[in-house]
C-alpha cells in the first residue's frame, strides 16, 4: 500500500490571519495515476499546491513524497527530488527563446551551474534533446521565437515541455487548460494523457470535461476541506459536491 | 535546416559582439594619440568598469543595488592604505582592495539577497550609509582629507607607473580583462540560469535552481569587479576620498548604466564615457553640470528607455532583420 502511494499528506493545514485556507487535508496520490484536485473558486486548490512544493509553509501537517517526509525541504530541493510543479499563470522565461527555455531545464542535469568561467557553448550539447521535447509538444518551428511572443496555448505547451525536460517522477499542473480555446484544450489534454503514461500527475483543473476524460481519481475541495474523493462517476453523484458547485437547492 | 539556422543566428550575434569588443579595445588603445587626454581616459575607464560590474547585477541579475559605492570606496581605501602605509607594490595593493570588496560583497550580499525589489535596494543603501559613516570616523581614512599622495609604484617592480602613458595602458589592460570576464559570465551556464531567474524566479526555483545562491554569486562577482574599479582608481589618481563611498556615487553608477543601456554589454561603457565626459569637459559650468546630467537622465528615461546602446541595437535588428 505505502509503496503504491507516491505523494501523501497528513492533516495538512494552512491558516492565514483569521482565515483557514486549507484544513486537515489528507491526500493520497497513487503512483502512475492522473489525480485531479477540483473545487469551487477559493477552495484552497492552489494553496494546496503551494504547500506541497513548499512555496508556502504549512501551519500544521506533514507531507510525504515517496515515503520520505518533505514538509521542511526547500522548494528547489523538492523539485530536484522529482516533484515538479507548473503555475496558474503561464510559467515561461519570457525573454528567452523557446529553445533556451527548455534548455534551462535540461541544464539541471549538470547539477549546479555555478561555473561562470565556462562558455555557454557547451550547453549546445543539450540542443538535440531540447528540440525533441519541443517537437513532442507540437512547437517545432518555434525554437528561435521568444517565449513572450507565443500565443497563450503554445506558452502552456512550452511550459509542459520545460517541465518534462526534468523527467520528473511526478508533475503538479495548476490549471493547465485555463483560458484556452477548444482546440488548445484538446491538444493539451492529449499531451497530458501522453506524458502521464510513465509518471504521476496531480492537477488542479476547472474544465470538468477534461477532468472526466483524464483523471483516474478526483479529490474535491471546498472551503479548504476535502468534500469527496473517488472516480468521476462517484464524485459527480455526491450530493455535497453538487451543492458546492451549483449551490443549495439543486442537491 | 532549423538547426543550422539557430546555430547561424547565435554565431552571428556573438560574432557581432566580438567584433564590437575588438573595435572598442582597439579604439581605446589608440585614443591617447588622437587627442584624448590619458587622465580623462583613465577616469572614464575606471567608471566604465564600475558601471559594467553594476550592470552585471542589474541588467543580467535583475537586482538594483543602491549601495554599490561601498564596494568602489572600500577597495579604494584599502588599496590606497596598502600602497601608502604598508608599501605594497601596485599589483598587490590593487589585489588587496579587490579582495576587501569581495569579502564585503559576500557579507552584504548574504544579507540583502533575502529581500526583493525596493527592499533589496533599501538594504544595500542602508548598509552603504553605515559604511560611509564608518569611513568618516575611522582614523586610517583621514576623514574629509582622504588618503592623499598614494604612490603608484612600479608594476611587477619593472614598469614605472609615474609615466601617464604606461599607467594608461595598465588601466586599459585591467579594464579589458575585467570586461572580457563579464562577457564570459553573461555567456556561461551560470549566466543562463541567472537570466532565467531574472525572467521568472518562481519558475526557476520550481525547476530545481536555488535562486538565492545564484543571486548571491552574481552579487559577489559584481561587488568584486566594482572593487577592482575602485582599487585601480585610487592608485591611478593617488587619492582615496569620501566621494567614492558617498551615496551620490551609488546614484551616478545607476545613471551611467541606464543612460548607456542596462542589460547590454557596451551600454555601461558608453554611459560612463558620456557622464565623465560631461563632468570633465563642461566643468567650466560649475554647479550647472549636475543640472545638465539631470536633464539628460530625464530625457533618457522619457525618450529612450532602453538607453543609447539598447535603442541602437533595437533599431539595428529592426532594419537588418
Amino acid at each position: 500500500m505505502a509503496d503504491d502511494t507516491i505523494l501523501a499528506t497528513q492533516g495538512l493545514t494552512k491558516e492565514f490571519k483569521g482565515f483557514v485556507a486549507v484544513k486537515d487535508v489528507d491526500l493520497s496520490v497513487r503512483r502512475g495515476t492522473i489525480h485531479a484536485l477540483i473545487g469551487p473558486n477559493g477552495a484552497g486548490k492552489t494553496t494546496c499546491f503551494n504547500l506541497l512544493t513548499h512555496f508556502l509553509t504549512p501551519t500544521r501537517g506533514r507531507i510525504f513524497f515517496n515515503g520520505r517526509e518533505i514538509t521542511g525541504s526547500r522548494p528547489a530541493a523538492i523539485a530536484r527530488m522529482g516533484l515538479v510543479r507548473s503555475f496558474q499563470i503561464s510559467a515561461v522565461f519570457p525573454h528567452l527563446s523557446v529553445l533556451e527555455n527548455v534548455r534551462i531545464a535540461l541544464q539541471r542535469k549538470r547539477g549546479h551551474s555555478f561555473d561562470f568561467w565556462l562558455s555557454e557553448r557547451l550547453l549546445r550539447a543539450l540542443d538535440a534533446k531540447a528540440r525533441e521535447l519541443i517537437e513532442a509538444v507540437g512547437l517545432a518551428g518555434f525554437e528561435d521565437t521568444l517565449a513572450t511572443e507565443l500565443a497563450y496555448g503554445r506558452k502552456r505547451a512550452l511550459e509542459i515541455a520545460t517541465t518534462l525536460a526534468l523527467e520528473p517522477e511526478m508533475m503538479l499542473l495548476d490549471e493547465p487548460t485555463a483560458g484556452m480555446t477548444h482546440e488548445d484544450v484538446d491538444r493539451i489534454a492529449a499531451l497530458i494523457k501522453r506524458v502521464a503514461m510513465d509518471r504521476t500527475v496531480l492537477m488542479v483543473e476547472h474544465n470538468l470535461s477534461v477532468v472526466s476524460t483524464l483523471s483516474d481519481h478526483i479529490t474535491v475541495l471546498a472551503r479548504g476541506e476535502v468534500l469527496a474523493q473517488g472516480d468521476y462517476a462517484t464524485v459527480s453523484k455526491n450530493p455535497a459536491v453538487v451543492e458546492a458547485y451549483l449551490g443549495a437547492g439543486h442537491a | 535546416m532549423a538547426i543550422s539556422d539557430t546555430a547561424a543566428i547565435a554565431t552571428r550575434a556573438s560574432n557581432t559582439a566580438r567584433a564590437g569588443i575588438v573595435l572598442m579595445l582597439a579604439a581605446l588603445a589608440i585614443a591617447p594619440f588622437v587627442g584624448l587626454y590619458p587622465v580623462f581616459l583613465m577616469k572614464a575607464l575606471c567608471f566604465a568598469l564600475f558601471a559594467c560590474a553594476f550592470n552585471l547585477l542589474l541588467g543580467f541579475g535583475g537586482l538594483l543595488s543602491f549601495g554599490h559605492a561601498m564596494f568602489l570606496g572600500t577597495a579604494g581605501y584599502v588599496s590606497a592604505h596598502a600602497a601608502k602605509v604598508w608599501g605594497l607594490p601596485f599589483e598587490l595593493a590593487v589585489l588587496s582592495g579587490t579582495a576587501a570588496a569581495a569579502a564585503l560583497g559576500t557579507l552584504v550580499g548574504a544579507l540583502a539577497i533575502r529581500r526583493q525589489g525596493i527592499y533589496f535596494a533599501m538594504i544595500t543603501l542602508a548598509i552603504a550609509q553605515m559604511m560611509f559613516f564608518f569611513y568618516l570616523q575611522t582614523p586610517f581614512t583621514h576623514g574629509e582629507d582622504g588618503i592623499q599622495s598614494v604612490p603608484r609604484g612600479r608594476l611587477f617592480g619593472v614598469f614605472d607607473l609615474s609615466s601617464t602613458l604606461t599607467m594608461y595602458y595598465v588601466v586599459l589592460i585591467i579594464f579589458a580583462l575585467a570586461f572580457l570576464l563579464i562577457y564570459r559570465v553573461i555567456h556561461s551556464p551560470f549566466g543562463q540560469v541567472l537570466k532565467a531567474i531574472r525572467e521568472n524566479e518562481p519558475r526557476a526555483i520550481s525547476l530545481g535552481y536555488d535562486a538565492d545562491r545564484y543571486k548571491l554569486l552574481a552579487f559577489i562577482l559584481s561587488a568584486t569587479l566594482a572593487g577592482l574599479a575602485g582599487a585601480t582608481k585610487s592608485i591611478v589618481f593617488q587619492l582615496a576620498s569620501l566621494t567614492d563611498v558617498h551615496w551620490t556615487m551609488s546614484g551616478e553608477v545607476v545613471l551611467m548604466t541606464l543612460l548607456g543601456g542596462m542589460g547590454t554589454i557596451f551600454g555601461p561603457v558608453v554611459g560612463a564615457f558620456i557622464i565623465i565626459g560631461i563632468e570633465s569637459y563642461l566643468s567650466d559650468f560649475g554647479e550647472w553640470v549636475t543640472v545638465i546630467t539631470g536633464v539628460i537622465f530625464v530625457v533618457c528615461v522619457l525618450a529612450f528607455r532602453r538607453g543609447i546602446v539598447g535603442e541602437l541595437s533595437a533599431w539595428w535588428s529592426k532594419h537588418a532583420g
